[in-house]
């Protein structure tokens, strides 16, 4: 590494030939302020709010694209800088509308916090704004176009992480949007509402399709069970939204939350990640043993459902047909769980609560409907919204005691816990297909190989002198590329788990947004989220889902065995290729 | 351009896909994009949905990107356009002269917006910058004929006077 003597604000620095004026300072301890920039994205220089003084240059420069040369003299926050940082920020926000006081996103919102930080504290310009057009077509996302100041991130993170592509910018100058393809809703384009732009957008210009109002309206309805169930990524996230460190498990705090805010039951999502793993490890010794095509593929992950029918119907074959764990606990919910308290499923509403916005999509699809063709999840939320619900209704949350999930769908063993995990489901799954196919003991549990926040990561088991070959991708980018791979050599690997954002769950579209400090999919956050459950999996003393006591109870009552009649009416679905088909880009020609 | 109207849609596919298969051959084929839309309202008259579905799924580029670029640029048409084909110059020396009261007039005697066309395909509306016949100003072009010197009256007139003639033609056919 070549290095380059550099000052900023007038102090002396050695840094690497190779970075940007921002990198340098980002390095040093200063945080140039910045808005359109993501580190995993292209670089756009479009918003110009993170300009400095460059000595000798004519015009300030965009740190975020600038490179440090040797000698570069930089002033990062020289009265000029800082008022022509509150000019160009000023001009962003007099075509953005002055609600902010009743907008979703008060409080939490990058725009909001930027102009704080920036000190921006008068308006003098009325600038035009644009005609509020709201697109609510979809039941995951709403694209609210009078709130975009068209800093890219989403059109970027759709194309560049996801390779999916499905909004981009549309028309020229003031009238520019960010719209789908042919100003289509998103509804009917190829959005796979992984929700990636929505925790990547800095206003409420991309958000969940807010459900918080019925929900609140369904907990003062006396004539309904209400039973919440909670994802496994939702309890080491939800914190951060009041200010708890990232990595803490709060799943305790949060099934006191539901009861104090009205729930009668509060299950647990990791319950039927167990029954999804007895499901989905049988099905895979199935198809090992001829039945059924290979490799197998994952189907938790509701985002990557949407994309496999829309960008790979040629795969559909390949995914299981286990329900996703949410959609397994409603069935059970409204079959099993309603004859034990005798109520009919139409007396029982379910509140999922998950790290994702897609699920918002998937609980509304009519395959997975219960028989007399009513939802069998009533209304998904995400993390975000949970927590909002949880201020809005006075809970003392951080200072909550914290309660046990219910029986008899509440209890998981700790292979259920690393489902929000990118690799998590594989891990599971090997546990307990070994075990089952073998009848011994599995030494280490731990799949090492399939751990780490790697796009995509490889690892062989050996199952009774067989070895089957694993992949794992996390982000729909990556899985194009595992899939591009696959086309070569189709027997490269016998079971592949995707999940449609970048780290898994625990990177959803429903997670709480990231403060100023820090950046959304920000791998040291994954990070630490995807400890907090890795070290509640080691402090499980039942680590493999064959053994979870509830789930060995529910099949001796209710489904027999796995893959039995039962279990496929109620834990088992088909999907079928969707329109408009998507166009996957090949790896190495990605959107700049 | 009008001419290629009559061919059915299969052949204007075709076409360009043999034009499309020659560009891939080419290195760094992404970015011919617009060379290729360029053909596409060439052979098509305008972009349709389906002609750009056609260019997305040959050239494998996401069609929000297609949409993008067409949306983008003024040249590309996204909808039919007309047996006449009227631009108004908005340039300088047209402006000065009153050509927006000739383009409200267009827009008012037809009932179309910029951009748009009338339903009896009759007649499209678009606005141009200086077209170089400031002498004349304010000019309008219809298809490859230049009007100068107009007025709100004799735009009218002008439109009236093609009326007639596509009414004979019609006839004629007939």
């Amino acid at each position: 590494m070549s290095t380059v003597k550099i000052f900023i604000n007038n102090k002396e620095y050695n840094v690497d030939s190779t970075y940007t004026i921002m990198k340098a300072c980002d390095e040093i301890g200063i945080k140039i302020p910045r808005l359109c920039y993501h580190p995993k994205l292209s670089i756009s220089s479009g918003c110009r709010i993170c300009i400095v003084e460059v000595e000798g240059m004519r015009n300030f420069v965009a740190s975020c694209s600038y490179p440090v040369s040797e000698g570069m003299k930089v002033h990062t926050n020289t009265d000029a800088i800082r008022q022509a940082r509150k000019d160009i920020l000023e001009l962003i926000l007099d075509n953005h509308p002055k609600d902010c006081n009743t907008c979703v996103r008060d409080e939490v919102c990058e725009l909001q916090q930027l102009a704080s930080s920036i000190g921006l504290r008068e308006r003098k310009f009325e600038g035009v704004l644009r005609t509020p057009f709201v697109d609510a077509s979809s039941p995951s996302i709403v694209n609210n176009h009078d709130k975009c100041i068209l800093c890219g991130r989403c059109v970027r993170v759709c194309a560049q992480i996801q390779n999916v592509s499905a909004i981009d910018y549309a028309n020229r100058g003031f009238n520019t949007v960010v719209v789908p393809a042919y100003n289509n809703p998103i509804a009917e384009s190829v959005c796979t509402l992984c929700g990636q732009c929505v925790n990547i957008c800095p206003t409420a210009a991309l958000t969940e399709q807010n459900y918080t109002k019925d929900v609140f309206s369904l907990l003062n309805d006396k004539t309904k069970v209400k039973v919440a169930q909670i994802a496994p990524s939702v309890r080491v996230a939800i914190g951060e939204a009041f200010g708890i460190k990232p990595g803490n498990n709060m799943a305790r705090e949060i099934v006191h939350a539901l009861k104090l805010l009205g729930f009668d039951y509060v299950f647990d999502a990791q319950f039927s990640a167990d029954l999804t793993i007895m499901e989905e490890a049988s099905e895979l010794l199935e198809r090992l043993n001829g039945h059924g095509k290979l490799p197998m593929i994952t189907s938790c992950s509701s985002g990557w459902m949407k994309a496999l029918e829309q960008f790979y119907p040629e795969l559909i074959e390949n995914v299981s047909t286990c329900k996703s764990p949410m959609s397994m606990l409603s069935s059970v919910v409204k079959s099993y769980f309603a004859d034990k308290i005798g109520k009919k499923p139409t007396e029982i509403a379910n509140v999922a609560i998950m790290c994702c916005v897609a699920k918002k999509y998937e609980a509304k699809r009519p395959e997975l409907a219960m028989e007399d063709g009513n939802p069998a999840t009533d209304y998904v939320l995400t993390t975000r919204e949970l927590a909002w619900m949880i201020k809005s209704a006075g809970i003392d949350f951080k200072n909550l005691k914290g309660m046990d999930f219910d029986a008899p769908l509440g209890f998981s063993t700790g292979a259920a816990t690393i489902f929000g995990v990118s690799g998590g489901v594989m891990e599971a799954a090997v546990r307990t297909a070994y075990e089952l196919a073998t009848k011994s003991k599995m030494e280490n549990i731990d799949v090492i190989a399939v751990r780490g926040n790697e796009g995509i990561k490889e690892g062989a088991i050996n199952i009774n002198g067989t070895e089957i070959r694993v992949a794992v991708a996390n982000g729909l980018g990556n899985a194009s590329k595992l899939f591009e791979e696959l086309k070569k050599d189709p027997n490269k690997y016998h079971f592949i788990e995707v999940m449609a954002c970048p780290g898994g769950c625990i990177g959803g579209g429903g997670q709480p947004y990231a403060g100023i400090q820090d950046l959304p999919f920000d791998p040291k956050l994954v990070n630490e989220r995807a400890k907090a459950l890795y070290s509640s999996d080691e402090k499980n003393t039942i680590r493999r889902s064959h053994e979870n006591p509830s789930i060995i109870q529910l099949y001796k009552e209710f489904f027999g065995k796995p893959l039995s009649e039962k279990s496929h009416k109620y834990l088992h679905t088909h999907y079928k290729q969707k329109f408009p088909k998507g166009i996957l880009r090949k790896s190495g020609k990605e959107a700049k | 351009m009008h001419t290629t109207l009559h061919h059915n849609q299969q052949e204007i596919n075709n076409q360009l896909k043999i034009f499309i298969d020659e560009i891939k051959k080419r290195e760094r084929s992404d970015s011919h994009l617009i060379t290729i839309l360029h053909k596409a309202q060439e052979l098509n008259g305008y972009l349709s949905k389906e002609i750009m579905d056609l260019v997305a799924e040959e050239m494998q580029i996401p069609t929000s990107v297609i949409w993008g670029v067409a949306t983008f640029y003024h040249y590309f048409k996204l909808s039919p356009i007309g047996k006449y084909n009227i631009s108004v110059c908005m340039g300088t020396a047209c402006y000065v002269k009153g050509a927006s009261e000739v383009l409200e007039t267009i827009k008012e005697t037809l009932e179309i917006e910029i951009g748009e066309t009338t339903e009896d395909m009759m007649f499209s509306l678009q606005e141009a910058r200086c077209i170089g016949a400031c002498g004349l100003a304010p000019v309008a072009m219809i298809n490859d004929k230049i009007y100068g010197e107009l007025n709100p009256k004799k735009i009218v007139d002008i439109i009236n006077k093609l009326k007639e003639e596509a009414l004979e033609e019609e006839k004629i056919v007939q």
